[in-house]
């Protein structure tokens, strides 16, 4: 459904992605996992067209991502900003309903309402959060919105930049259930970028490491383990040592 | 420094100043176009309404007031220096709806308007809120630009309206507490002097300067960059640009009304 092919892109001098392929088929969870910096956060941006990549093609559904009628490609999307992202001037229903509240998907306000509370529940924060501002809230609730508002339209495809990051371990099993229900149930595409192995195994159907601005490694998650790769195994096992410098 | 270099270092500065007045010459294309074609944001239209006119009439109201007043008295100072004190309300009047009501109010925009746009958009592209916008299916565009420049627009000849009176009020206050001018002779003598053309001169430079001071704000919003020291620069830069612009317009358009 979404095929990556040698996307680069550059800021400056710093060449973050040189030439990546990925393939994502169609209602399968993908996982991204690689060093910090290494440009998982700039390849979705690639994908969303927030971030103009400076060679290679994105292919969604056979087409490339830039063609067409730009609205009807997003309103596929839902993506779950690394940082939250919410507007800090709405109240946290209107975050989650921003979608269902403008444009063409439109619905009436208490409607809106009602579906924004039900996604709060689903990432199990309770219907008295809904009418507080974003900046009320702590890091880990932020984020919980901020996936909320990602699934709240039920797109085809979503995007979750670290999901569980910051979260209770308890809080990241429900957001890990509540993934895998999205692509099992729902039969969404989803691409999660994460840096917790358990949620690696939790959700990923395939995974892909970013290393040097290519993908390093990518097969289904059972083969992870037995892959033979030295820069995933530094990688899943946490050592120091290994071809991976620390200081990058 | 040889001539050549010179000349390189002045055409440089000429060039860059040509490409910033042409991306903000797009911008603000852009933006208008936006404000035309739907969808339209009512909401947003109406918050940088209540933001950027009502809210603003306190800070309005004084500065008119307090420039009024001053006005009454240096002209009155002035004015006997060659035995014409009595001019007072002519000039006030005059000196404020052309020139000081639209001028004053369009810096005090600036100065609250201009940089709290600026800082909020800029704050809004540093945490990725822009991105999400853009994500959720809404042009940042028509969401955040176009309704905070219509407000702007349709607001600020307003305040410069509501200057005018607040500031001739003030220079009358002074007049007849102070200069032992005749209350009614002093409100005659305003009206008959004051022609259509000068209210005319003011709505217009207020619509132009409400219009300068949200492009400004919106446009160094949108590119800044970098963190909270690229939301301080992008209000700076905001700011300057703004009060410059407002100043250079003034001159043009107190020059096409005044002199042809
Ligand atoms: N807008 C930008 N301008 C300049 N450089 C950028 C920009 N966005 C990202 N980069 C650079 O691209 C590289 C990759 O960034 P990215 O955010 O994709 O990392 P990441 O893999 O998501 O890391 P993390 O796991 O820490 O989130 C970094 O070196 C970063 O400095
Ligand atoms: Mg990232």
């Amino acid at each position: 459904m979404i095929r990556m092919e040698g996307v680069r892109k550059s800021f400056g001098d710093n060449h973050v992605l040189r030439g990546m392929d990925l393939h994502i088929p169609k209602g399968s969870s993908m996982v991204i996992i690689g060093g910090s910096g290494t440009g998982k956060s700039v390849a979705l941006k690639c994908v969303l067209g927030l971030i103009q990549p400076d060679g290679g093609r994105i292919l969604v559904d056979g087409k490339p991502a830039d063609s067409g009628d730009r609205d009807a490609f997003l309103a596929r999307f839902g993506m779950l900003f690394q940082g939250g992202a919410l507007f800090d001037s709405l109240p946290v229903w209107q975050n989650v309903a921003f979608r269902l509240l403008r444009g063409t998907l439109k619905r009436p306000m208490d409607e809106a309402r009602e579906i924004a509370i039900e996604k709060l529940r689903r990432v199990g924060l309770k219907s008295d959060v809904a009418d507080r501002l974003p900046a009320e809230l702590s890091g880990g609730m932020q984020k919980r919105v901020g996936l909320a508002r990602a699934i709240a339209a039920e797109p085809e495809i979503i995007f979750f930049d670290e999901p569980t990051t910051g979260l209770d371990p308890i809080m990241a099993g429900v957001i890990n259930d509540l993934i895998r229900e999205i692509v099992v149930e729902m039969g969404a595409t989803a691409m999660t970028i994460t840096h917790d192995m358990s949620s690696v195994r939790a959700i990923a159907d395939n995974v892909a490491m970013l290393h040097d601005g290519v993908i390093q490694w990518t097969g289904p998650v059972a083969d992870m383990d037995a892959s033979g790769d030295p820069y995933l195994d530094q990688f899943i096992h946490g050592r120091a040592e290994g071809p991976i410098e620390a200081v990058r | 420094m040889n001539p050549i270099a010179l000349l390189a270092q002045l055409g440089r500065v000429v060039l860059a100043a040509l490409a910033a007045l042409g991306r903000l010459s797009l911008f603000a294309g852009s933006t208008l176009s936006h404000m035309l074609r739907p969808p339209f944001y009512p909401r947003e239209f109406f918050s940088a309404l209540l933001n950027i006119g009502w809210l603003s009439l306190p800070v309005v109201g004084l500065t008119a007031v307090f420039t009024g007043g001053a006005l009454a008295l240096q002209i009155y100072s002035g004015g006997a220096r060659f035995n014409a004190e009595a001019v007072v309300p002519q000039i006030v009047a005059i000196g404020i709806v052309r020139e000081l009501g639209p001028v004053l109010v369009g810096l005090m925009i600036a100065a609250r308007v201009t940089s709290s746009i600026a800082a909020e958009i800029a704050t809004m592209k540093v945490t990725e809120q822009i991105d999400a916008l853009v994500t959720l299916s809404t042009h940042p565009m028509k969401y955040l630009v176009a309704p905070r420049v219509a407000a702007a627009l349709i607001t600020v000849p307003l305040l410069v309206a509501v200057g005018d009176v607040i500031g001739i009020a003030g220079g009358y206050v002074v007049a007849t507490e102070n200069l032992g001018f005749n209350a009614a002779a002093y409100i005659k003598n305003t009206v008959d002097f004051l022609e259509v053309n000068d209210m005319v001169s003011s709505l217009v430079k207020g619509c132009a300067f409400g219009g300068i001071a949200a492009t400004m704000g919106c446009y160094y919003g949108m590119k800044s960059g970098g963190g909270a020291q690229g939301v301080g620069a992008a209000t700076k830069s905001s700011v300057e640009a703004a009060a410059i612009l407002i100043l250079a317009a003034n001159f043009v358009l107190t020059g096409v009304f005044f002199s042809l």
